[in-house]
Formats: C-alpha cells, sequence, structure tokens
C-alpha cells in the first residue's frame, strides 16, 4: 500500500523488530489488568473513553440548544431548562473534554513514545490522574441529572454566590477535583520531557507535538490551582455568608471575573496548544518535508504559553475595569495573536515543495489550519476595544470561539486520533468514510457557526433562550449546520469502533513516518521499545536528502 | 417593520459609524490575509500533490528573513487595529457635557428608567434624535448589561455602583434592547426598545408623562429620612453642608480627598463610615436597606441641584426631630 519511494530518515537508526508477539493490548486480560494499570497506553485508552463519553454527553446538550433555537420563543425547552442545557454544554465540553482530550488521551498514549521512553516519569499518579478525573466528572453529570445548575460554566457572581438556586456548590467542587487531575498530569509530563528523554534526544530534537504538551503542561500547572481557589472563595461566600463577589456584604463581583479569566484565557491555550503540536506532526508526514522554522514553531508555543497568562482582563472590556488597562489589556491580546500567526506561516510554507497526500489526517489537518486561521482573525475584532464593546456577550464570541476550539482543537484531535489510530490499536479505518468525515465535519461547521457571527453583529445575545424574529433564518440556518457536524461527529465513532474487528493490520508505521514511536511494533509493547532508540537527527527528515552534521 | 432576514444591523447613533468604519476596515484586512493564506494553501496543495512515482522533496529548515517579515508585519498591522479601537473606546468613556441624564436600573428582570423631570418607564426608553443621551446605571441584584446594537454600545451593569453609557441618536426610530450579561431565567425576557424620537414629539411625551422631579422628589426623601436633621445650614448642623458639593474635591478624615460623584455620595449614603469629610465625626448611621436604588437615585439627584443657599429649613417639614443627642455623645468618643 506505501505510495513512497523516496528514503526517509527515521529519528532513531535502531530498527526495532516488528514481532506480530505480544503488546500492551494482549498483554494482559480481565477489567483487573485495565482498571489497575500503570502502563501510560493502557490509561490514555481509560481516558479516551471517558473523554469520548463526555463528548457525547456535551453534544446532546449542543443538539438540544440548536433545536431550542428554530423557532424565535424556544421550540420546546422552557427557560430554566435551557439555560441548564447551555450550561451543561459548557461545563462538560470545557472542563471535562477540551481541556483534558489531547494531553490526556494522545498526550498520554504518545509522550513516552516520542520520546523515548517506557513510561511517564510517574505511573501510579498517572492512573490516580485518571480516578480523580471519574469521581469529578461523576459527580458533575450527578448535578446535571439531578436537576442541573443554571449559571452558565463562568460562574459569575454574584449570580452563581447568590441568586441561584442550583446546586452550585457541588457543580464547582467537581470541577476543582477535575482539575487537580490537569495538574497532575502536567506535573507527570513535565518531569518526563526533563528525565526519560532518550540518547540523543536533544531539546531541538524533540517532536513539535511533545513540545507544545510541554508548554501546556506548564499552564495546567500554574493556571489550575486559581481556578480552584476562585471556585473556593465563592463556596465560601455562599456558605458561609463572608463577603467576598457580594457587594450587599462589602465584597466586588468584578473579581471573581479577574480570578476566573486568570485561568480560563490560558485554558484557551491549553485547549489549543498541544492541537497545534499534532498539526506539526501529521503536516510533516503527508508533505513529506522538514517543518518549516523549528525553533520559530517552538518559540511560538512558549510565547503562548508566557504571553496567555497576560491577556485575562480582555474577557471584560465592559465590565467596567479601567480605561488605561484595558488599553494595556487590548495590546497584549493583539501580541498573543503573533505567535499563532507565526504558526500559520509556518504550516504553509512546510507544504511547499512538499509531496502532498490526502489522506484523512491530513485533510482533517488543513481542515484545521482554515477554522483556526478564521477564529484568529476574528479574533483581531475582538481585541479591537471600540468593536469589541458591539461584540461583546453576542453570538459573534460563540462563533469565534467555537472556531478556536471546535474548528481548531476538535479538528486537529480528530485528525491525530486517525493519524494515531493505526498505532494505538494495529489496525486501519476504511480510509474513504475517514475522508468524507473529514468533509463533512469541515462544511458542516462552516455552515453552523458562519451564520453565528452575523447574527453577533447584528445584536443577538448569548444564552438567550428566545430571540426576536428578525434572527430566525439565520439561527435556522446554523441549527441545519449542526445537524451536518452531527453526522460527521457520527460517522468515525461508527468506524472506528468497526476497525478495531474488521480493519487490516496497519503494520508498525503505516505512514512511513520519521517519529519514534513508528519504529516500534503497532500495538506497541508494554515497554514500548525492545531496546531503548539511540536518536541521532531532528524529528522531520522527510526529505531523501543528507543531513548536515551540526556538531554537537 | 423589520424585513424577515436582516444581515446587518441598523445604525442609529453617532459613535455606530465609527464603529462599522472599524468593522469594515478589519473585515478587509482579515480579508486579505485570510485570502492570502489560504490562495497559498490550496495553490501548494495542487501544485505539489503527491504524483507516481513520488518525487523527492528537498530539505528546506527555515529561513530566518521570512521569518521576521511575518513577524514584524502582524504587529505594525496590530497596531493600527488597537489605536483604532482604543480611540474610538476612550470616546465612549467620556459623555459630553450638558448631556441629557437618565438613571437605569436593572434587576432580575426588568429595566427601571427614570427621567430626570421624573417620568418613569419600564422596559422602554424615550430619548430625543440629535442630543447626547447618558445613562447612569446600576443594578439592585445580579450584574446585567445594557446593549442597544443600533448603537453599537453596552455596559455591565454591576451592582454596588454606578457605570455610564452615552450615546448621540442619528435616526429616529424604534430599536431593540437587550441585557446581555446572564442574569438567570428570564435573561432572555429582560429587553425593551428605545424609541428615538423627533425633539418636538419627545417634549409632547414628557409633557404628558410629566411627574414631579427627580430632584424634587429626593428633596422629598431628604426630609422625610431626617436627612436635614444634621445636614442642616448653620451653627446647629453636624455633618457637612451639601450645597454645590456634587463633583467637588473634597478633603477626608485621616488624609486624602475624594470626588464627590455619583459613585462617592451613593457610599456615602450606605456606608457612611468609609470616607468622612475632615473635621466632621463619623455619626452617620447607614441607610443600607432602608433606601431602594431608585430612592438613592432620587437623593443623588436632589444633592446634585443644591445650590448655595438653597438648604431647606430644619423645620420646613414639621417633621419631629429625633432625639440625636445621645446618639452623638455615644457614638463619639
Amino acid at each position: 500500500m506505501s505510495t513512497i519511494s523516496a528514503p526517509f530518515r527515521p529519528q532513531s537508526s535502531v530498527r526495532q523488530t516488528p514481532t506480530a508477539g505480544e503488546n500492551y493490548v494482549n498483554a494482559a486480560y480481565g477489567t483487573r489488568s485495565w482498571l489497575l494499570t500503570t502502563d501510560h497506553k493502557r490509561i490514555a485508552l481509560l481516558y479516551l473513553v471517558s473523554v469520548s463519553s463526555m463528548f457525547i454527553i456535551g453534544g446532546l446538550a449542543a443538539t438540544l440548544i440548536r433545536l431550542n433555537l428554530l423557532t424565535p420563543n424556544g421550540a420546546f425547552m422552557t427557560a430554566d431548562t435551557y439555560n441548564k442545557t447551555f450550561t451543561a454544554h459548557g461545563i462538560i465540553m470545557v472542563f471535562y473534554f477540551l481541556v483534558p482530550v489531547i494531553p490526556s488521551v494522545l498526550g498520554n498514549f504518545l509522550l513516552p513514545l516520542m520520546i523515548g521512553a517506557r513510561d511517564l516519569a510517574f505511573p501510579r499518579l498517572n492512573l490516580a490522574s485518571w480516578y480523580i478525573y471519574m469521581v469529578g466528572a461523576a459527580m458533575i453529570l450527578w448535578v446535571i441529572f439531578s436537576g442541573g445548575i443554571d449559571t452558565g460554566w463562568t460562574f459569575y457572581t454574584p449570580f452563581s454566590s447568590k441568586a441561584s438556586h442550583t446546586d452550585v456548590i457541588p457543580a464547582m467542587i467537581a470541577i476543582a477535583i477535575a482539575g487537580f487531575s490537569s495538574i497532575f498530569t502536567g506535573l507527570n509530563f513535565i518531569v518526563t520531557v526533563h528525565y526519560l528523554r532518550a540518547p540523543g534526544m536533544t531539546w531541538f530534537r524533540l517532536p513539535l507535538f511533545v513540545w507544545s504538551l510541554y508548554a501546556t503542561s506548564l499552564i495546567l500547572l500554574l493556571a489550575t490551582p486559581v481556578l480552584t481557589v476562585a471556585l473556593f472563595l465563592v463556596a465560601v461566600e455562599r456558605i458561609f455568608g463572608i463577603g467576598i463577589f457580594d457587594p450587599a456584604l462589602g465584597g466586588d463581583p468584578v473579581l471573581f471575573q479577574h480570578l476566573f479569566w486568570f485561568y480560563s484565557h490560558p485554558a484557551v491555550y491549553i485547549m489549543v496548544l498541544p492541537a497545534m503540536g499534532i498539526v506539526s506532526e501529521v503536516i510533516t508526514c503527508f508533505a513529506r518535508k522538514n517543518i518549516f522554522g523549528y525553533p520559530f514553531v517552538v518559540a511560538a508555543s512558549l510565547g503562548i504559553a508566557v504571553v496567555g497568562f497576560l491577556v485575562w482582563a480582555h474577557h471584560m472590556f465592559v465590565a467596567g475595569q479601567s480605561v488605561y488597562a484595558a488599553l494595556v489589556f487590548s495590546l497584549l491580546s493583539y501580541c498573543v495573536a503573533i505567535p499563532s500567526a507565526i504558526k500559520v506561516f509556518n504550516w504553509t510554507a512546510t507544504l511547499y515543495r512538499g509531496s502532498i497526500s490526502f489522506r484523512t489526517p491530513m485533510l482533517y489537518i488543513l481542515g484545521f489550519i482554515g477554522l483556526f486561521t478564521l477564529g484568529g482573525l476574528t479574533g483581531l475584532f475582538l481585541a479591537a476595544l471600540g468593536l469589541n464593546v458591539h461584540v461583546h456577550d453576542t453570538y459573534f464570541i460563540i462563533a469565534h470561539f467555537h472556531f478556536i476550539m471546535v474548528g481548531g482543537t476538535v479538528m486537529a484531535y480528530m485528525g491525530g486520533l486517525h493519524y494515531w489510530w493505526p498505532k494505538i490499536t494495529g489496525k486501519l479505518y476504511p480510509e474513504s468514510w475517514g475522508r468524507i468525515s473529514a468533509l463533512l465535519i469541515f462544511f458542516g461547521f462552516l455552515l453552523t457557526f458562519l451564520p453565528q457571527f452575523v447574527l453577533g453583529y447584528l445584536g443577538m445575545p448569548r444564552r438567550y433562550f428566545a430571540y426576536p424574529p428578525e434572527f430566525q433564518v439565520l439561527n435556522v440556518l446554523s441549527t441545519a449546520g449542526a445537524s451536518i457536524l452531527a453526522v460527521g461527529y457520527a460517522l468515525p465513532l461508527t468506524y472506528l469502533i468497526w476497525s478495531l474487528r474488521y480493519g487490516p493490520d496497519a503494520g508498525p508505521n503505516p505512514w512511513e513516518a520519521t517519529g519514534l514511536e513508528w519504529q516500534t511494533p503497532s500495538p506497541p509493547p508494554t515497554h514500548n521499545f525492545a531496546e531503548i532508540p539511540v536518536v541521532d537527527c531532528g524529528p522531520y527528515e522527510y526529505s531523501g536528502e543528507e543531513v548536515p552534521d551540526h556538531g554537537h | 417593520m423589520p424585513s424577515p432576514v436582516e444581515l446587518f444591523p441598523a445604525r442609529a447613533a453617532e459613535i455606530a459609524y465609527h464603529v462599522d468604519a472599524l468593522f469594515f476596515f478589519l473585515l478587509i484586512v482579515t480579508g486579505i490575509a485570510a485570502v492570502g493564506v489560504f490562495t497559498l494553501l490550496i495553490f501548494f496543495s495542487v501544485r505539489y500533490r503527491r504524483r507516481t512515482p513520488p518525487r523527492p522533496t528537498p530539505r528546506i529548515t527555515g529561513h530566518i528573513r521570512l521569518e521576521l517579515f511575518w513577524t514584524t508585519t502582524p504587529f505594525l498591522v496590530f497596531l493600527v487595529m488597537f489605536w483604532w479601537g482604543a480611540r474610538i473606546y476612550l470616546a465612549m468613556a467620556q459623555p459630553p457635557a450638558g448631556a441629557i441624564d437618565l438613571y437605569v436600573v436593572g434587576k432580575q428582570w426588568m429595566w427601571k428608567v427614570q427621567h430626570a423631570q421624573g417620568q418613569r418607564e419600564i422596559n422602554e426608553v424615550h430619548i430625543p434624535l440629535g442630543q447626547p443621551v447618558k445613562l447612569t446605571l446600576t443594578s439592585e441584584d445580579v450584574i446585567h448589561d445594557f446593549f442597544v446594537p443600533a448603537f453599537r454600545t453596552k455596559i455591565d451593569v454591576v451592582p454596588g455602583r454606578y457605570v455610564y453609557e452615552w450615546f448621540t441618536p442619528t435616526v429616529a426610530g424604534t430599536y431593540h434592547f437587550f441585557c446581555s450579561q446572564y442574569c438567570g431565567t428570564n435573561h432572555a425576557g429582560m429587553r425593551g426598545e428605545v424609541y428615538v424620537m423627533d425633539p418636538a414629539d419627545y417634549q409632547q411625551w414628557l409633557n404628558l408623562k410629566s411627574e414631579g422631579s427627580l430632584a424634587l422628589e429626593g428633596r422629598k426623601l431628604f426630609l422625610q429620612l431626617q436627612c436635614i436633621t444634621c445636614h442642616v445650614a448653620g451653627p446647629k448642623a453636624r455633618a457637612p453642608i451639601l450645597e454645590s458639593l456634587y463633583g467637588a474635591t473634597i478633603p477626608l478624615r485621616g488624609g486624602g480627598t475624594a470626588v464627590a460623584d455619583d459613585n462617592y455620595i451613593r457610599e456615602s449614603i450606605l456606608n457612611p463610615q468609609a470616607k468622612v469629610v475632615m473635621g466632621w465625626e463619623p455619626i452617620m448611621p447607614t441607610f443600607e436597606g432602608q433606601v431602594s436604588e431608585e430612592d438613592l437615585i432620587k437623593l443623588i439627584a436632589y444633592i446634585k441641584s443644591l445650590g448655595p443657599g438653597q438648604t431647606p429649613q430644619r423645620n420646613e417639614e414639621s417633621v419631629p426631630p429625633p432625639p440625636p443627642t445621645e446618639t452623638k455623645k455615644t457614638e463619639s468618643p
């Protein structure tokens, strides 16, 4: 099936003999062998099942939202049910899907493989992270299905601290618990990258996916505790009546927004940085090229991680903050857009003089670049202060961040899942179905969210259960797009599961990729490598040309 | 009548022209960027698609000058966007002198509007064409947001403080306004209409709806709440006289100064110990829970209107004074 004749240079010259012997899947059987495993690959699969389930629940909530918006007065839900539904959608998708999905599933599986390690630095902590995630997930599902909460995923005070009559505190505890899972995963990744790289795997030979996971882990470790603190303070006010956010008790409601966005803006980069890493892996493989500007792509990741901490108050341009603070945060918001632009330009330049094949992962990744570019460009509208005032809290915002989080993160995750599926399972999925799903998701996404930009500029506020009738046509278009999107997501769920049983064997390296993870059998053996590989070049030596020796 | 499909919102305030100009500038610049990137992506995808047999690819690892070019170019363009957006934002933050004052109180889930001459409305705002209008807003419960899409402006209405929003309507007509900060069950119902009227019609409307002015209402409250007992002119005063207070910079007990704006007066009524005027004892009790947000607005309107020599006599309304002397002694050591 290989169509590549040009030579390429894997990162390790130690070729592992691909034996069809024992691997991490068939090494042990039974529920206990999965629930008590410390193998990063098995834990990644536990996460895959968990976050996919959360994605389905969050997606069902999105379906209900879009259906209800078909008519101006709400098609079938009461206002309270609608408010609880969008809250459930936001909380599940942000805290239980988008934040953990790429690090915990693909990162967990691939990080040790890509740096030539046998596992993460702390395998038992890794398993504990999953259990902590599951406790948080079970708790939030209990809250949602036992009555729901109606604060929105942003928990703004004093609504959340005094006005809401729903189970705000249990929901916050659930989110704080899930946050510890993130903190532990971030810690584990950072230590692993520092200490477990294979011989010869220098920092500037690290695959870009590893770099992006490293940058993400820094944010997870530094930002998540602030969210925990903010949620804790709301609980203190609700339970003990200590005035922190409620002005009637002498508190400041806007303080909560500062604390919340100090986590939740960097959280956007927690979601999108690993996605960018996947793009670099896939685009080099299917264009058979070195990444263009490796050091600049790395610097962009770290730049995003740092500057991402300094832009939180751009969520508060109409919250009555000081005009001078707003000026500073606007300028910094423009600065944080530059590293993302650098990445898009480098990916595009990587295609130059390549040998590009349009397999399923590549279609998803090209879709990512298109949608992420549009999402990023619309962010420039929001960073402009005078314009932000008009579109703030409207559907323009909704459209913008769905372009980044769904058009960006989810597209790249799907691309990564299709790229590494043969490695994870040892099986190939039906290629034509894969391509159809990528196209359906891309066009379904555009139809869902482009009308929302128009709605936002027209002035339709977010979180509106009912709306003036002149907004109906655009809402119906958006719902039509969402139904295409739903089919697009249902397809991979079906054929990927199908491939587990019926898919042809993939072999160790179906894409003829250079990374270390491809130099071991598929699925990999429990300890990843028969012998630890020795790395003697960078990660993307796809061209047939001689690799110059830089000397050490 | 609104057409069944709208693609662009009505534009009915001066600032809206500036906002839309910036919007179209951004649309064009980002449009050029998007078309540029997509053209390259598609061109490379076609031109360098994999052939049979595949051709070897060159080893290209980067190009420093190109990197510098596409780092600095966006930055310079971004500076223009920043500067333009900042200019509009600064203009939005500075209400012109002489604007018509409107007072807006948000609560779950309605907007209460008071005009300076005392007219009151709910979920409706009547304003004249061509004159700047300044809203002073607060909330009784949670954070709301007063958003008029046709004017391209909004502000979060935060409880416990006053915020301001202003606009100069340029086209007569009826426009939606929305609460755009999520505030609970009926958030989507917390909306209404702004009526921009010809000045003559507006005057007629004012006359029809006329009641006592806000300042007059405030004066009644001032006497009724016995503020006059202490804030009285002459030797019997036990608190600062409030004539010509509004907007003045006042020295504070314990050092520092404060500007006597809406927020200061509001705080001094609800939490009098926070900023006591130099030379006076902190003897004033709190009125938290005794005056509603709407009453506060009336009191402030009255204090605003108080000119030199206009403080009423203490006995003007025959309200029996409370036994103040004892209170004073116990509270000031």
